[in-house]
């Protein structure tokens, strides 16, 4: 080949490689991500203190503190208030925010799609459904009724990941939303041929409440979240990668099996969460995107599980002591929030861009 | 299926291309696209693969890169049949580029660039110094070093390929793979992007495996180009070699005439087509007798 006379200067103007900016340029958002996840753990435990201190027994700090150090403060009656009923409902509300916090969260990052989290494709349903089930056509009752939710979320988890034949987002959002349509109906039949009194218990595991949580819950929850949480840091870094997409994954070195991997502890988190709370609507659905919102659009499942903590805490207080004379599930609660935000969510996504 | 009687014309009879395929057939559950093929990738040379649509050299490369299963056959890098070698052993070896990379909401430049960097660490070993100089030298040679703040959803589409080639080139292997790395690119993004893999593959010795549509644009910038039809090899060597009327005609059914192309005298393209120009568009004959 003949060579050319004048090769054309490129194009590209190069500058000698910056270590210390690019030193720089990742010091802010890990700066911000920092900020936040200190912001929300403040507010997490304000939330948590707010919870134990006021509503219809109020405490003082001091007071408090003293009962929870186990000292005493004299007070038989305030003292079991506090360590029997509010602290195991608060400390509840807490572990089960957490965990469909970073479940919702992993879900909405590993099929990059918000609308892809437990509660829209069927796996709280699925969960409902095996509760009630348990409930009402078995005439279980007690702890067997919460394990039979965890049944049944990992159940419907696995049910529409089989039917779907992958991981792959679109189709597993229909599927999944197909197969939540199927478990309500049975909901629903179960409903029909049940006792009104069975109905009442029943309720609780369509909408989720951490009313009358004890102590073996929380015991339960701390256990499930000591092993999950760190397997989930530990395999966290794959999420990073997976949210590339899946050729790009592959390429470095990420194959899909490790975002299922991934798919598979946040089911558990559910299914933890489910059998603790019942299905609170929404909660992982809201949980990841506000977390992103406060963390200039990027991925925080930390923030995730402090938001859900959070949304729990401050929709289980609102719903005791600050609507009218009715104890108002938290579930219903977080329901009337997520509703409106999905619609927003939808139109946000109509109009391509997210406002900044 | 019967092999193909082709003769390639290897360049690597030997057989010492670290990155070849061996009568690999590949495809989509029940069919198959690729048929048999085998090709050796030169080392520290830019090849090219071209086709029409449907040809199957995407599906080639997402082989090469063990995004596809072979059905049959193996693509051996190092000797090794890159589907059973653990992925991240792959990952720090070959890199990759492939049509439609997912930007994160919100990702930063820098970010993006540093997760080219995965199949360094682990899971205690997360971030180091050599990373730092790893990232800043991939912005560097991709001249992207002063978008290193900004967030990517807000970059144009030509600094956006940057970025993610930056990416490829974080990862620090030999080896690349781009799957139509022009795609959504002008001409002129083309030219820079082709440009700025050929000064990578001058300065730094990166052998190149990229899908391309454009035909001229492949012969210039080829050393090995291959042109395949029907999931099979036509054609394979220098661009002056393949680049014919006849390999065209077969290749793409298209009727061309093919000239030296007066900046760089690699072979082009000029398709005949039915329509010879709209009434006053034509340059005049002066021009016309300078080619």
């Amino acid at each position: 080949m003949t060579a050319v006379e004048e090769r054309p200067a490129s194009v590209l103007v190069r500058t000698p490689p910056d270590v210390d900016r690019v030193r720089r340029a990742r010091r802010g958002p890990r700066r911000r991500h920092a900020l936040v996840i200190a912001g929300l753990a403040a507010v997490t435990f304000a939330a948590l203190a707010v919870n134990l201190l006021l509503g219809d027994y109020t405490y003082t700090f001091p007071d408090a503190v003293r009962i929870l150090a186990g000292v005493g403060i004299d007070r038989p009656t305030a003292e079991f208030i506090l360590l029997q009923q509010k602290l195991p409902r608060a400390l509840v509300a807490l572990c089960v925010g957490l965990c469909f916090g970073a479940g919702g969260a992993v879900f909405q990052t590993v099929l990059r799609n918000p609308l892809a989290s437990p509660d829209i494709v069927g796996i709280s349903v699925g969960a409902s459904a095996a509760a009630v089930f348990a409930l009402l056509a078995l005439g279980l009752r007690g702890n067997v009724v919460a394990v039979a939710a965890a049944v049944g979320a990992i159940g419907t988890a696995l049910l529409v990941r089989w039917v779907a034949g992958g991981i792959g987002s679109y189709r597993l959002v229909l599927v999944g939303v197909g197969i939540s349509a199927a478990m309500i109906s049975v909901v629903h039949y179960l409903f029909t041929r049940a006792a009104v009194f069975d109905a009442q218990l029943a309720l609780r595991w369509l909408t989720g409440s951490v009313s009358g949580a004890g102590w073996p819950e929380v015991r339960i929850l701390l256990a499930v979240l000591a092993v999950l949480l760190p397997v989930l840091w530990w395999s966290g870094r794959a999420l990073r990668i997976t949210e590339l997409g899946e050729d790009a994954a592959t390429g470095l070195g990420v194959t899909s099996r490790r975002a299922e991997l991934l798919m598979f502890v946040a089911v558990l988190l559910v299914a933890a969460g489910v059998a603790g709370a019942g299905p609170v609507s929404f909660l992982a659905f809201l949980a990841g995107p506000i977390a992103r919102g406060l963390n200039a659009g990027r991925t925080s499942i930390a923030g995730a599980a402090l938001v859900g903590a959070t949304l729990l805490l401050g929709a289980d207080y609102v719903g005791q002591y600050l609507i009218g004379d009715v104890n108002v599930p938290a579930g219903v609660l977080t329901g009337a929030v997520g509703a409106p935000f999905l619609l927003w969510l939808m139109a946000r996504g109509a109009s391509g861009r997210s406002p900044r | 299926m019967s092999a193909a009687p082709i003769d390639h014309g290897l360049e690597d009879p030997a057989g010492t291309a670290r990155l070849r395929a061996d009568a690999v057939s590949l495809g989509y559950d029940r069919t198959t696209v690729v048929h048999d093929l085998s090709v050796a990738v030169p080392d520290g040379k830019v090849t090219v693969i071209v086709g029409g649509n449907g040809c199957g050299k995407s599906t080639l490369l997402r082989g090469m890169a063990r995004l596809l299963r072979p059905q049959g056959g193996a693509v051996l890098l190092d000797g090794e049949a890159v589907h059973t070698v653990p992925t991240r052993k792959v990952a720090q070896k070959l890199g990759l580029l492939p049509q439609n990379p997912i930007a994160p909401e919100g990702v930063t430049v820098v970010d993006l660039v540093g997760r080219g960097r995965h199949p360094h660490q682990s899971a205690l070993r997360r971030w180091g110094r050599d990373d730092d100089t790893a990232v800043a030298e991939a912005l560097a040679l991709t001249d992207t070093t002063d978008l290193a703040e900004r967030v990517v959803d807000e970059l144009s589409g030509g600094q956006r390929q940057r970025v993610w080639i930056a990416m490829a080139l974080a990862q620090g292997t030999d080896l690349l793979l781009l799957d139509e790395p022009t795609t959504y690119l002008d001409v002129a993004h083309q030219v820079e992007m082709l440009d700025l893999l050929a000064d990578l593959n001058e300065r730094a010795g990166t052998t190149i495996v990229m899908v391309l549509h454009d035909l001229n644009l492949s012969a210039r910038y080829a050393d090995h180009l291959v042109a395949m039809k029907e999931g099979r090899i036509v054609a394979e060597g220098t661009p002056a070699t393949v680049v014919t009327e006849a390999v065209v005609r077969e290749v793409f059914g298209l009727e061309s005439r093919v000239i030296p192309d007066p900046v760089s005298h690699t072979p082009l393209v000029v398709p005949v087509g039915r329509h010879l120009g709209r009434p006053g568009s034509s340059v005049g004959p002066a021009l016309a007798k300078e080619l």
